[in-house]
């Protein structure tokens, strides 16, 4: 009954897309997953080449009652993109082009397949970059960063994608195309711009974005400073906020995380040290000096050990190497890895540490911190070989545990993941089951009937009209 | 848990959520600086007050909690204690939950962004006489959907802010404001991140902030002589649009002064409606009608034309 409902949707699909609607095996597969460990099965994959096109999927699927999923390049860390309910994969890949960059304007209209790496590339000529810098930034998409609301180390200064999305082309969950947003500075009617930021596909698919340009700063000075006692290290974070200076990026490493990294890149991290900080300050040069010196006072009364400053742009691109692939390097120690996202007050940076590392012990994993100390978002990975049995169970219950001690601690679900399938049952943990209930009639007023991205965000029966929900896949802990 | 979602809400919201009660029409007021935008509020709506006082400020944290009937002024100076400010850049007897609720950015938006931005969770009162929350109380959150953003510039029709928690900035070393006569765009290519380019067709100030070094050798740059501050604005009509379009303005018989790199046009003619476009528009009044069915909340204010 499934597969002659799914052969004439793929017809009228192929129809519009020809080859670029596809349901092999292997397509179906891949698009089952994205960056988290949850796994789930999609009905088609199509890949649009425009505007028009995703149009005429959706309005396909609204003619079978079938679900549709958007996703960029299944990055996400939170199964926001992992497919429920049977979706249609609309993948956003082939919508790769740069529109146009406005420089009077300070924005570019790009298509939502962009990579973010690539946008900053090609903005970097005319002295421009997009802010927002996730870890991920070398092959996650535009698209997949106005879902999420991404942020990235150097939003610690600039802000995260909300702050640098001007206007948004999104074809709605009925079929019809809307912009939210322009370019001017107070657009009439409410920011429906700055609602879709975040809502993880669940209120239709962006199709253009307008993306604010940042000016490169004319002055960049990178900083690493190691601490014999990760304790130090955490209250200089707090006190060089508390000194008056917001760096473009204020990372920290804990001990495990230094000695990976540095078997795997060699940039001379301090491996006997207990945690280093990785402090980048940019923009005017007065300014730049004048943030070394309270960065350097403020560690000293932290007992830092050294203090390194690189010495020019390769010094500085072989510390963040560092940092960038600190994820890849745990393979080193263990084939798999689980990589949470909470965030803390600054304050609570070294209570929460250490529960992290006791609840790590508790449930016999490895964990290991790189994160953006600067805002308080905790990245804990948790290192495990999926070969052992009931490994995944242990993994899970640790990871609410870590989510647990974070909302104690007056902290949040997510800083920059998204909430997507893996958290959407911690909701209820930060709001209340009215604040969720009023989520979700927000929600509403865009899919009605939860034909967009279904079942993400928002736990089901928050407003009792899931019409999806017995399709929880495979893997989920829901 | 130790304490329940319910627990962590402070009295004065509760109070303020009985205030408003289940029925009948209210209107919220502040420091009644913007009581004109969006239209008059109906007069048979019941006059509430949101609580006020600055509940908590954490210097490390860079963030204040504080009720929405706060005046900014009460706000600055308690930041200042700390070196720290929000740009809201509004009249000291403006509110916070005011300046939000409006939701206009000051004139140093080219460096700060929009008032959105520094907005980090807000506790409203619902059409039910509910208290909700958004956002969430750390620096960075995108934990649920971001109700905050669509609660800033809402006049009210969703809900009626009663606590907010706000990010906070270092106050610059320098602040130093420029004048003189000179092209504004040309200033603009030449600077970093000015706080401020404002241009009257003839005249141009230059607000620039940071280190003293920095200031000084920007001001270098431009020629123009320093002034005490920023002229007075025009206080009639408020247009917006795309900054490039600012090249070559034309404003016919009115006194105006432009926002460069914003997009900013402040006249002194009287405000006038705007329109939302389809289907956009149809999902703005959607959402009206969901969060406030009966229409109870801030009645005569109009966001979009009906």
């Amino acid at each position: 009954m499934q597969i002659s409902t799914d052969a004439k949707l793929y017809a009228d699909l192929a129809a519009v897309l020809g080859d670029r609607a596809r349901s092999g095996d292997f397509e179906l597969g891949l698009y089952g997953k994205d960056g988290s460990v949850l796994q789930g099965q999609p009905a088609i994959v199509c890949l649009p080449l425009n505007t028009d096109e995703v149009r005429q999927i959706v309005a396909i699927c609204r003619q079978h009652e079938r679900p549709f999923l958007a996703r960029g390049s299944g990055t996400g860390l939170a199964g926001g993109a992992v497919p429920v309910g049977n979706p249609v994969i609309v993948a956003t890949a082939k919508m790769n082009k740069v529109l146009e960059v406005d420089l009077d304007n300070r924005i570019a209209w790009v298509e939502p397949g962009v990579l973010n790496l690539d946008l900053s590339k090609e903005l970097s000529p005319l002295g421009f970059h997009f802010a927002p810098d996730p870890s991920s930034q070398q092959v996650c998409s535009i698209g997949g960063n106005v879902a999420n609301n991404s942020g990235g180390p150097h939003c610690l200064a600039y802000g995260v994608t909300s702050a640098h999305v001007m206007a948004i082309e999104v074809v709605l969950p009925d079929g019809n195309v809307a912009m939210f947003g322009d370019l001017s500075p107070e657009p009439p009617g409410y920011d429906l711009r700055g609602l879709f930021v975040g809502s993880e596909g669940t209120m239709g698919i962006a199709t253009k974005v307008a993306v604010r340009l940042t000016p490169n700063p004319p002055a960049v000075r990178t900083l690493l400073l190691d601490f014999a006692d990760v304790r130090d290290g955490a209250a200089a974070v707090s006190a060089i906020i508390a000194a008056g200076l917001i760096p473009a990026a204020l990372e920290m490493m804990d001990k495990r995380a230094i000695e990976i990294v540095e078997a795997f890149v060699n940039a001379g991290y301090p491996t006997e040290a207990d945690a280093v900080l990785l402090v980048e300050l940019d923009g005017l040069p007065g300014g730049v000096e004048h943030g070394v010196e309270v960065v350097r006072s403020v560690a000293t009364r932290h007992e830092v050990g050294n203090i390194r400053v690189a010495a020019d742009n390769a010094e500085r691109e072989l510390l963040w190497k560092g940092r960038k692939n600190a994820f890849g390097a745990v393979a080193r120690i263990k084939p798999d890895y689980y990589l949470h996202d909470t965030v803390v007050p600054r304050g609570k940076l070294v209570e929460v540490l250490e529960k992290v590392y006791n609840i790590a012990d508790a449930y016999d994993l490895i964990a290991v911190n790189v994160f953006h100390a600067g805002d308080g978002n905790l990245h804990p990975i948790l290192a495990y070989d999926s070969n052992e049995p009931g490994v995944l169970e242990r993994v899970h219950a640790a990871g609410r545990a870590i989510v647990t001690a974070s909302i104690e601690a007056g902290g949040v679900l997510s800083g920059e993941h998204g909430i997507g399938l893996e958290k959407r049952d911690y909701m209820g943990m930060l709001f209340s089951a009215h604040d969720m209930a009023t989520q979700d009639l927000i929600r509403e007023a865009f899919d009605p009937q939860g034909f967009a991205n279904p079942l993400k965000v928002l736990p089901s029966g928050s407003r009792c009209s899931d019409s999806f929900h017995q399709h929880v896949p495979e893997g989920a802990w829901v | 848990m130790g304490v329940t979602l319910e627990d962590q809400i402070p009295s004065e919201v509760y109070d303020f959520a009985s205030e408003i009660g289940r029925r009948g029409p209210v209107t919220v007021v502040g420091g009644r600086t913007h009581w004109e935008v969006g239209g008059l509020p109906d007069p048979q709506a019941r006059e509430v007050f949101a609580p006020s006082g600055v509940w908590s400020h954490e210097p490390e944290e860079m963030t204040v909690r504080c009720g929405a009937g706060t005046s900014l002024k009460e706000l600055s100076d308690q930041l200042a204690k700390h070196g720290q400010m929000v740009p809201l850049d509004m009249a000291e007897n403006a509110t916070v939950g005011g300046v939000l609720s409006v939701g206009r950015s000051g004139i140093r938006r080219l460096r700060y962004g929009h008032v959105r931005d520094l907005v980090l969770q807000i506790r409203h009162v619902d059409h039910e006489g509910k208290v909700v929350t958004s956002g969430g109380p750390t620096v960075k959150n995108v934990s649920g959907y971001d109700l905050c953003r669509l609660l800033v510039g809402s006049l009210g029709r969703f809900g009626c802010i009663a606590e907010v928690i706000l990010r906070c900035l270092p106050i610059p070393e320098t602040t130093r404001w420029l004048s003189g006569s000179a092209d504004p765009f040309d200033i603009y290519s030449k600077l970093y991140r000015p706080s401020t380019i404002l241009w009257d067709g003839d005249q141009v100030w230059v607000c620039l902030e940071g280190v003293v070094s920095d200031v000084d050798a920007e001001s270098a740059l431009l020629g123009l002589d320093e002034v005490a501050g920023p002229p007075t604005l025009p206080a009639g009509r408020r247009i917006s649009l795309e900054p490039k379009s600012l090249k070559g303005l034309v404003v016919n018989d009115t006194h105006w002064i432009a926002e460069i790199g914003v997009g900013i046009v402040h006249t002194d003619t009287a405000d006038v409606g705007w329109q939302v476009a389809e289907p956009t528009r149809s999902i703005m009044l959607d959402l009206e009608n969901r969060l406030d069915p009966s229409g109870r909340l801030n009645p005569g204010r109009q966001v979009v034309e009906a």
